[in-house]
C-alpha cells in the first residue's frame, strides 16, 4: 500500500493491516495491537521524517514469515535514529507540556522486534509480531 | 473530519466531552480545540467520557498531557470515564492511571467534583 504523508490517511493504514492480521489468525487484542504499533510509525514517518509534506509517500508493506507478520514502512525523508530514543517520562512530559515522544516507546513495547535501518531506497521500519 | 465526534454536554458546573470514533494524530486537534475552549471560558471541571472512544493512539494521549498541569493550576481537572478494554489497555502501556483520574463511570466522577467544591 502507497500513501501520501498525510495524517488524513492512517485510518486506512490502520485498516489495511488490521485486515491482513486479521485473515492470519491474530486475536482481536493482537490486531489492535498492531494497529496501533503500524499508526505510530506512520504518525512519526509524517511528522519527522517528512514534516507534514502531504506530496511526500509511504510505502506499506505487509507480509508473512513462518507465524509471524513482518510489517515494513519505507520513507524517503529524514533518517530516525533510533540511538537518540530514551524511555519517556510521563509525569515529566506532563509538567514540561510536552506531548509526542512515546510513540517509539509503544511500538516497541506492542511488537517483538522493530529494526530501522537506511537502504538504497530510503528510511526502512521492518516490526515484527508472532501469532500466539 | 472522519470518524471522530465530540459532543458537549454540562452537569451542574460539570464539562462533559464525549468522545466518539477514532482518535488519532488527524483527530486529536478536534479534541485539543475542544479542551481549549473550555479552558480559554473558565471551565475546568472537565469529564472526558470515552464510551464511544473505540480507538486511541499517542497523539490523542499527547493532547491530555500537553492540558493537564494547566487545568490542575486552575483548580480543576480533567477526568477520564467509561473506557473500553482496549483503549484502557493503551493508556495503560504508558502509565496513565497513576497521573490521571479513571472512572469506569461517569457518575462517579461527576460526584467527585461536586463533593470537592462543597
Amino acid at each position: 500500500m502507497k500513501i501520501y504523508a498525510s495524517t488524513a490517511n492512517l485510518a486506512d493504514v490502520r485498516d489495511f493491516v488490521a485486515e491482513h492480521a486479521n485473515r492470519f489468525g491474530f486475536s482481536d487484542r493482537e490486531v489492535s495491537n498492531i494497529r496501533l504499533a503500524v499508526d505510530e510509525a506512520c504518525t512519526n514517518i509524517i511528522k519527522h521524517a517528512y514534516d507534514f509534506d502531504e506530496n511526500q509517500t509511504v510505502v506499506i508493506t505487509v507480509s508473512f514469515e513462518g507465524n509471524q507478520i513482518r510489517i515494513s514502512l519505507l520513507d524517503h525523508g529524514l533518517a530516525f535514529n533510533p540511538d537518540t530514543y530514551s524511555k519517556p517520562d510521563l509525569q515529566k512530559q506532563m509538567i514540561k507540556k510536552k506531548r509526542g515522544g512515546v510513540g517509539v516507546y509503544l511500538i516497541r513495547k506492542l511488537m517483538d522486534e522493530v529494526i530501522y535501518m537506511k537502504t538504497k531506497n530510503g528510511n526502512e521500519i521492518r516490526m515484527y509480531k508472532k501469532r500466539s | 473530519m472522519k470518524n471522530f465526534k465530540i459532543n458537549h454536554r454540562q452537569v451542574e458546573n460539570v464539562h462533559v466531552l464525549e468522545l466518539q470514533g477514532e482518535l488519532d494524530a488527524h483527530t486529536a486537534s478536534k479534541l485539543e480545540d475542544s479542551l481549549k475552549t473550555l479552558i480559554d471560558t473558565n471551565k475546568h471541571s472537565i469529564i472526558v467520557n470515552c464510551r464511544q472512544l473505540e480507538y486511541i493512539a499517542s497523539a490523542g494521549l499527547g493532547v491530555f498531557m500537553a492540558y493537564i498541569e494547566d487545568v490542575r493550576d486552575l483548580g480543576g481537572d480533567i477526568k477520564l470515564t467509561n473506557m473500553t478494554e482496549k483503549v484502557y489497555n493503551v493508556f495503560d502501556l504508558l502509565g496513565f492511571p497513576t497521573l490521571y483520574d479513571i472512572f469506569p463511570d461517569e457518575k462517579e466522577a461527576i460526584e467527585r467534583f461536586i463533593n470537592a467544591d462543597k
